[in-house]
């Protein structure tokens, strides 16, 4: 082997090495390089039980964004929401916490009011509900028939 | 007394092994300080041993890769099916190809192949004196020989890593979703769903620590010949310092591989 | 024996395991003058040059080189002091991964500023001086053991030694080639002026170039004197030595006499 072609070898290795780890990266483990016009809205809630950084946001059950980050603020839980840029939310629109069928992933659905107003970045979503707690619900169920 | 023989003996063995364990990281102190340390090197040096440790490894790794993806397909559908969760064949494959496999099968083949090969050549290196006429012409053979080994090592093993997650996923996907019929779109959105930031950063942090492991061990070994309790002279000393470096590193990515795994998780 | 030693070994003593190689050596040797340190395989005496070049430290004993002592010294020192050397070992030890000529111009390209031209003009003429024009490229597995022995003795003395080393220099070359061997060294050091220090059991012939006989025999050496002094010492192992290996030249002189 001489050393031109050993550095050619070299260089398509390093190549398809780097092409492959920027797919594993940028593509799979989500980490951002480029500015993107995502833009945050804030969202508070009484519970988020079940939900994590990473959760979708769908409205209409097409995914417009998710979850950036989980604050807690006066026993209350902040929820940071990364929207995809020309998603535009109205102002009155409802944000509540969803599963996916019975025990699947939690999720915030987003539905749409009929504001003529949009939510500016960094905004905070007013109208939320939060997660519907089935262990709750099933006890409240079987203690109210307890009492009849 | 032989009772007493018997406890010598295990004393020697034991001091043995303790002596070899700090005398290989006094060595790998040393390299990185020598690879920090002017003067700096001929970029063609660090290609070559980039062509050896790195691009040679290729074929070996894309085979391994695209039959560990094909495996995992198959058993991850089996298991899977049992709980109706088909859909989720793509974060399985993708999760335990990034988090475990990749690293530490990737990390096993280089031993194999470029480890022992450098196992090898460092000591016949040092049977044949070649390491000492660089002492003797005031050349630090750490800054010289095994420098360039080690900044090759840590940057092929990422890369190689990377190649073998992509080509495992890719197989993964074939076998999944046009041999069994799992659904092409569930198997990348659960793919890209369920892996996260964490999961790359380990298997990056993994392969990086098993790079170093690797050359480390290997060429220590070869560097450290002469010192074999065995005895490390000529070709059969060399042969056995060899099978001991390839054994002693396989060992050892194994349980860095847990430790990294208990720390980053 | 006026003026000062460049290199003294002070009571050096090592041992591996339970094997005690040196005893106790005690050598000065001098400069400009050619030492040579002979005895029978497996005594150590290629063990007494890695100590001199600080390859091995010794147990006990000091190892003073330009009146410093090589083990007590920084690295970049003991480097300084190895600049002086050439060394050229058993089995030359050339890199193999190398072409003769990037054998002998590793020192040159790693040590000084000199660039590729001025390399290339030192190295021929070092080739040339072991009558070695035409091989530059090839690699040491194509060579002949004296020819690899050549180029290694090239690579030594490519940054002009003051000192210069030879472990076993004719050792595994026939008769002819050793004797080729000691012409490059004679006309090398004649023309070059370093102190040489050689290891070698090829005695009577190596007597012929020696300043100074050494013998070591039990781990130690038992005297170091010119050869003509050494061939009719008292002592009674060197006398042993000497009747052993030229026995036939004393038995010729006894019947002349």
């Amino acid at each position: 082997m001489n050393r031109i072609s050993i550095e050619t070898a070299v260089g398509i290795f390093i190549i398809i090495g780097l092409l492959c780890l920027a797919y594993i990266s940028l593509k799979l483990g989500d980490i951002q390089i480029f500015a993107s016009n995502h833009y945050i809205l804030k969202a508070r809630f009484n519970n988020i039980s079940g939900l994590k950084e990473g959760s979708e946001v769908e409205i209409a059950g097409v995914q417009v964004g998710k979850v950036s980050k989980i604050i807690l603020d006066n026993d209350q839980a902040v929820v940071e929401l990364l929207i995809n840029p020309g998603v535009k939310i109205q102002e009155d629109s409802i944000a509540s916490i969803r599963t996916q069928g019975i025990i699947g992933d939690k999720y915030i659905k987003i539905s749409p009011g009929g504001s003529e107003e949009y939510i500016k970045p960094n905004g905070f979503l007013t109208e939320t509900e939060s997660t519907v707690d089935i262990e709750e619900l099933i006890s409240k169920y079987i203690f109210e028939k307890k009492k009849e | 007394m032989p009772i007493l023989r018997i406890f010598e003996r295990i004393g020697d063995i034991t001091l043995y092994y303790i002596n070899q364990a700090g005398r290989m990281s006094i060595f790998l102190f040393h390299v990185i300080v020598s690879i920090f340390k002017p003067p700096y090197y001929k970029i063609f040096d660090i290609t070559k041993q980039i062509y050896i440790i790195g691009t040679l490894s290729i074929f070996v790794i894309i085979f391994t890769g695209a039959f560990t993806g094909m495996v995992l397909g198959l058993q991850g559908y089996n298991t899977l099916r049992k709980f109706s969760s088909e859909g989720l064949l793509g974060s399985a494959v993708a999760l335990s190809l990034i988090r475990e496999l990749g690293p530490v099968l990737t990390a096993l083949m280089v031993t194999g192949r470029a480890g022992s090969a450098i196992c090898a050549e460092i000591g016949i290196m040092r049977n044949t004196e070649q390491i000492d006429a660089l002492e003797c012409m005031a050349i630090d053979p750490h800054k010289y020989i095994l420098a360039p080994k080690f900044i090759a090592s840590i940057i092929s093993m990422p890369l190689l890593v990377a190649i073998f997650d992509v080509i495992g996923i890719m197989s993964g996907y074939l076998i999944g979703v046009k041999l069994l019929g799992v659904n092409e779109g569930s198997f990348f959105s659960s793919m890209y769903k369920n892996v996260e930031f964490i999961d790359v950063y380990m298997g990056l942090i993994k392969s990086f620590c098993f790079g170093l492991l690797v050359v480390w061990i290997c060429s220590a070994k070869g560097y450290y010949v002469h010192m074999e309790r065995k005895g490390g002279f000529g070709a059969e000393g060399v042969s056995r310092v060899t099978t001991s470096a390839v054994v002693l590193s396989s060992v050892l990515i194994l349980v860095f591989d847990y430790f990294i795994t208990s720390i980053l998780i | 024996m006026n003026s000062e030693p460049i290199i003294q070994l002070i009571d050096v003593k090592k041992r591996f395991g339970s094997q005690n190689v040196l005893k106790g050596i005690n050598l000065s040797i001098y400069e400009g003058k050619t030492t040579v340190v002979v005895g029978a395989s497996g005594q150590g005496k290629s063990l007494i040059i890695k100590h001199i070049l600080g390859l091995v430290k010794p147990d006990s004993g000091k190892v003073i080189v330009y009146g410093k002592d090589i083990n007590k010294i920084r690295k970049k020192e003991l480097k300084e002091i190895r600049s002086n050397f050439g060394v050229l070992f058993q089995n030359a030890a050339l890199f193999d991964s190398m072409t003769v000529f990037d054998n002998v111009a590793l020192p040159l390209r790693e040590r000084t500023k000199a660039n590729e031209e001025e390399v290339k003009k030192i190295v021929d003429e070092k080739l040339d001086l072991m009558e070695l024009e035409g091989s530059d490229d090839k690699y040491p597995a194509q060579l002949s053991g004296g020819m690899r022995k050549r180029v290694g003795l090239a690579r030594a003395l490519v940054l002009n030694p003051k000192i210069v080393f030879f472990d076993e220099p004719t050792t595994g070359l026939d008769v002819a080639l050793s004797n080729e061997m000691y012409r490059v060294f004679y006309r090398t050091q004649t023309r070059l002026g370093y102190t040489a220090v050689i290891v070698s059991h090829d005695v009577p012939k190596i007597l012929k170039l020696a300043d100074y006989v050494a013998l070591m025999h039990n781990g130690v050496i038992q005297d170091c004197l010119p050869p003509e002094d050494f061939q009719t010492s008292d002592n009674p192992v060197i006398r042993e030595f000497v009747q052993k290996t030229m026995g036939y030249i004393y038995e010729s002189e006894e019947v002349e006499g």
